[in-house]
Formats: C-alpha cells, structure tokens, sequence
C-alpha cells in the first residue's frame, strides 16, 4: 500500500516535473539597492541581463530592487516563490537567514545566497574573494599617498567588509611603512548623502586616497570636488570619474556564475554548492588602472593581480598577526578558507576598534 | 585617538551643507503642518525634486534652472496631494504615503537617462575680503547660495506667522477650520497654497542633494531625509527656529560622528552611529516641554458643508 502510494507519488511528481521544464524556467533576483546604483546591485543586474540573453524566450527574470535585509526581504522571496520562480538569487548578505527560511518553505525552489556561508539542500552560496582585488588596492593607495593616510568607507562590520580592511591594510603597509588608515562605518550600503559626507569627513582629516567599501558612486564625486584626491571603483567600473580620481577598481562579474547555475536549474544538474571565486575565475576583475597612476606602480600592480590569479600568492600570506599582536599566521603560511569567511578581527597595525 | 586632525571650522562648514536639506524639507512641511495638513509625501517630493532639478541643470548646464525646476517638480507633485486631500477629501495619511511611494517610483522611471552624469557645479559665494576671513570666511561667507535660502526661509517663515496678517489666516485655518471658514476665509485655497509651498520647499532640499551635496543622480538618494524632516516638525513643535536648531544638530552630529570615528575614538562605533537621532530628540524634548502643541485641526479633513 505504501509503496503504490509513494509510486504514484514519485510519477505525478515526475509528470508535474516534465510540464514545469516544458515551461519557462523562471529566476527570480532579490536587490539590497537600486539597479542605477551603478556599483553593486548594478552588477547583478548585468547579471540577470546575461542570463536572458543567454537563453531568450526559455528563461523569464524578475526583480525586485531596494529590499531591505530585514522580514520584509522574506515577504519578497515568498512572495517570487509563489509565483513560480524555479531559481532565486538573493544578492546580499543581509538576507542570510531570510533566504534559508523560505527554502524551508518551498523545498522544490533553488536558492542562490550571495557573500553568505549557510548552505541547506536547495541553498547555495557564492561569493567572489574581492580581498584580492583589495590587495591591489592597498598596493596602489599605499605607493600614491601622500600624507600616508588613507581613508576607507565601511559598511557594516561583516567579514566580506573586515577581510577588505586587512587585505588593503596589510598591502598597503607592505609597500609604506608609514601609512594610516581612518575608518568611518556609515551602517548603509547605500545612501549616497551619508557616503559623501562620510567622505568628505576623511578628505578633511588629510586622507588623500579614499577606499570605499559602500555602493554609491558619492564618495567619487566628493573626491573630485575636493581635486586631490584618488579613489577605486567599487562593485563596478565607475569609469565615469576615470582616469581621476578613480585610479582603478574591483569590478564584480556574476554573468558567467548566473548563466551556469541556470543553466543547472534546467537541465536539473543543480546541486548544492559553495562557490568562492575570485581574479583567477573571472569573478573578481581590475578596472583599467588609469595614466595618473605612475607607470612603475602600474606595473606592480598588475604583477600583483596577474599572481593573484594564478594562486601563485595568496592575499593573506604570513607572518602576520591579530591587532591585539597575538599570532594569526607564521612565515608563509596562507589564510584557511574557513577563517577568511568569518574574519572578525583586524590585522596588527590598525588603530581603531572593530565593531563587534 | 587624535581629536587634533578635526578641524573645527571645516567641521561647522560641512555640517551646515549637510543640514540645509533637511531644513528646507522641514520648513516646508512647518507651513502645511500650520495650516492644518499633514503631508507625509515629503520623501517623495523631495526625490522628484532631486531628479527634475538635476535632469533640468544637465540639459540646460545652468544649476538654478535645476533649482528653479525642482520647486517645480516638488510643487506639482504636491498638486497631486492637494487635489486627494482637499478637492477628492481623501485621508490625509494614505495619500501622503502614497505620494510618497509614487514619487520614488516615478523618480527611477525619470532618472533613467540621469545615472552617471555629473552635474554642472554651482558657484560659491565669493566676496573678495568676507571669503578669505580665518575662521569666519570659511563658516560664514563661502557656501553656495541655497544654504544662505535656506537661513533666510526659515526667518522669513517665523515673521510670516508671527507678525503678518497672512500668518494669521494660516494659523486659523490650521487650529480651527470651522472657525475661518465661518469668518469668510477660504480653507481649501490656504492649504493648497500651503501645499504647494510645502512641495516647493521639499523639492528645493531633494535638489540640493544631487546637485551641491553628493552631488549626481542615484535613485533613492533621498535615503529617508524627508522622514527625519517630518519628524524633526514635530519635535521642534513647529516652531520655525527650532527647526532650524534641529537640522542643525541633526548635520552637526551626523558629521561630527563620522569624524570622530576617522579620527578613531574610542566610543563604540554604533552609539556614535546613532548618536545624532537620540541627541536631536533628546534636546527638542527637553525644550518642547513648554505648552506648545500640534494645531488643532491638524490631519482633519474639511468641508464647507460640514
């Protein structure tokens, strides 16, 4: 009796599955900003747009933009998995917990979770090592300033952001010994108000390059005004303030990784995985680094980048110890993944205190 | 720690441009909050304003043709409220949140075209002695023009209620509908009027944002100013000045936090992040403890027949 049950079961589900393929697949993305940002959720839109032109009329996105990571992005992925989406990326780490409750929910449903570390049956994640785009960063601003003090824009204090601060820091200490950083966390991805005047505030106290770890262009156009002053594109090119001040950037390329995964989702391949890509992958890609840069320092640059990507170094490479001057890593010996995705400390040689 | 890399005179010199948006919006939402209307578009008429003041200053390269549109685009958008809740005597608190909803909708939709241009800058003000003046140069006399608009709307505010028949009128139409109407005094043109000044005021400080304070178009890049506008109304008991006291403690810490944190102090990083929201109420409370209240007819609706 229980097993004709479970094999009526299994071929209405089958049957149920066939009709669903013959449909469209349909993918569903979540947005923490605006897709004109013109910084992060403006990538993952160039993602989505990827993903439809790769499969045309086989494939329907949806999207929906400025959700906040709070119960309201739960009402949102709901509300995407009731009306049939097959696949759902939730593109910020805020919605960690969100994303795996409503995965609970709808178990048929794939879920996608960006800069997250939890996994279930029908969760991902991915995420790119933007720490190695950091050290290129670091390496520049620390060769190009001036008054040795370099400002950084911080979001919220979460180990993508934390990782960033001590790659920088460390490459930038590496080539300038003197160098300081001032770290303001402004609590928002997005507020371009409160980026520039957070901005604004590091250029007064003497920094000359600013790093930004928000997703607004503000900061860049607060650096123009202020005409000293160089910066890095974040998330995406930001071309429009090159050659300055914006001197290079880390540019976020999802196309390849949404188009593969969808690519899964049809042909039923898709299976829980863990993805963390970075320059060597493509994930991670440099922005141009533009003529203001001196063409010596471009070149360590780009030798930095190009060692990055073929793993020949790793960005958190020993020694290196924890502010509080306890050990971290010996000589040479490189950062565990697992250590990286929750770094919740600074490097020695930062002054200010992490929030926690 | 090192408090000496904050420069006190740079520091009172941002904080002002980080408040004049907030105290445009708030000045304005003073007048239709007096004359008895409660608007919670704010946020949305603030974020046309944004769009319509930074698309104009691109297309024509002329910044106060963008200010001068931004009014207008605030003002018309406002229109829309006016005609729910005066005309249609729609609830005032859903057609205020839907407007603003509308409004950042419909900024997106307009701001299409807008993302990634710069533009053109404002000239500051530049008087060849006042400019160059240590200390005072700096704070008084090198802003650009809207901050200086918006000091003198907020006095021009106060005298207008205070002192001038047109005041009055708009105070009686805001403590006691009935009571105006019966003496003769149109209620729904006064508020229409309020409204639309109400609308101008918020597009003025939207564009302010984008075009002298970030400045460049970003959708949202409002980001809750108008809502902090609305509040800070209430907490300065609508009393003009107070605002101005308000908006200006309100930047002030905002700024002032961001540079304590660069400077690296040692106060937790989330009491400084929240510092300027508790330290604002705290001192509007404390001073709106004298009898001062809403006006009596505020969020009521009228009509003649009732």
């Amino acid at each position: 009796m229980k097993l004709t049950k479970f094999l009526a079961t299994a071929a209405l589900t089958m049957g149920l599955a066939t009709t669903a393929l013959a449909e469209k697949t349909k993918v569903g993305f979540v947005y923490v900003g605006p897709v004109g940002d013109g910084g992060w959720t403006y990538e993952h839109d160039q993602g989505r747009k990827a993903v439809e032109e790769a499969f045309g009329d086989d494939v329907e996105t949806v999207y929906v933009e400025n959700v906040p990571e709070g119960p309201d992005a739960e009402r949102v992925m709901t509300q995407m998995a009731l009306e049939g989406a097959d696949l759902i990326f939730t593109t910020s780490f805020g919605y960690m917990d969100q994303t795996l409750n409503v995965a609970k929910k709808f178990p048929n449903v794939k879920f996608e979770h960006a800069t997250g570390y939890k996994t279930a049956p029908n969760v991902s994640v991915y995420s790119a090592r933007f720490y190695e785009g950091r050290a290129v960063q670091g390496h520049i601003a620390g060769r190009m300033t001036e008054t040795n003090t370099i400002g950084y824009i911080a979001s919220f204090p979460i180990p993508e952001v934390v990782r960033g601060i001590n790659s920088a820091y460390l490459h930038a200490k590496k080539v300038n010994p003197d160098v300081e950083f001032k770290i303001i966390w402004v609590y928002t991805w997005f507020d371009p108000a409160k980026e520039a005047d957070a901005a604004k505030a590091l250029i007064e106290q003497g920094a000359d390059v600013i790093l930004q770890h928000t997703d607004s262009t503000a900061p860049q156009a607060a650096a123009q005004a202020a005409g000293n002053v160089i910066t890095f594109g974040q998330a995406s090119d930001m071309s429009e303030y090159a050659p300055f001040p914006r001197v290079s950037s880390i540019i976020d390329n999802w196309a390849p990784y949404y188009v593969q995964r969808t690519k899964a989702v049809m042909d039923g391949s898709w299976e829980t995985v863990s993805t963390w890509d970075g320059i060597g992958a493509g994930m991670v890609g440099i922005g141009e680094i533009s003529d203001r840069v001196p063409a010596e320092v471009k070149e360590e640059a780009e030798a930095l980048r190009d060692m990055l990507a073929s793993g020949e170094y790793h960005a958190f490479t020993g020694p290196i110890n924890k502010q509080d001057g306890s050990a971290w890593l010996a000589d040479g010996e490189t950062a565990d993944d697992g250590t990286l995705a929750g770094m919740n400390f600074y490097v020695e040689g930062l002054t200010a205190e992490l929030p926690q | 720690m090192d408090l000496s890399t904050i420069n006190p005179v740079l520091l009172i010199a941002s904080l002002m441009v980080a408040a004049t948006p907030l105290l445009l919006a708030a000045i304005g939402e003073l007048v239709v909050e007096k004359a008895g209307v409660l608007n919670l578009g704010v946020e949305g008429m603030m974020i046309i304003g944004a769009i319509c003041g930074f698309a104009i200053a691109v297309e024509t390269t002329n910044p106060y043709a963008g200010l001068l549109a931004a009014m207008v685009g605030g003002a018309v958008l406002s229109l829309l409220f006016a005609f729910l809740t005066q005309v249609a005597l729609a609830n005032q608190v859903a057609s205020g949140l839907a407007l603003t909803l509308f409004g950042l909708g419909l900024s997106a939709l307009l701001g299409q075209n807008y993302v990634g241009i710069k533009p053109p800058a404002m000239s500051k003000l530049d008087l060849p002695i006042l400019s160059d003046l240590p200390v005072v140069g700096p704070i008084l006399f090198s802003h650009d023009p809207v901050l200086y608009i918006g000091i003198a709307l907020t006095a021009a505010t106060w005298a207008m209620l205070k002192y001038t028949r047109v005041g009055l009128v708009l105070r009686a139409v805001g403590e006691n509908h009935e009571a105006a109407h019966a003496l003769g005094y149109h209620v729904v043109r006064v508020r229409v009027l309020a409204i639309l000044f109400g609308g101008a005021c918020a597009g003025l400080g939207g564009a302010y944002i984008s075009l002298i304070r970030v400045p460049q178009w970003t959708e949202g890049m409002t980001a809750g100013i108008g809502w902090i506008a609305l509040a800070l109304v209430v907490f300065a008991s609508w009393k003009p000045w107070r605002v101005l006291l308000g908006a200006y403690l309100f930047g002030g810490i905002n700024v002032l936090q961001l540079n304590l944190q660069a400077a690296g102090i040692a106060v937790p990083v989330e009491y400084l992040a929240m510092s300027p929201y508790i330290i604002t109420i705290l001192v509007l409370v404390i001073m709106s403890t004298d009898k001062s209240r809403a006006p009596a007819s505020l969020g009521r609706i009228f009509h003649a027949s009732q």
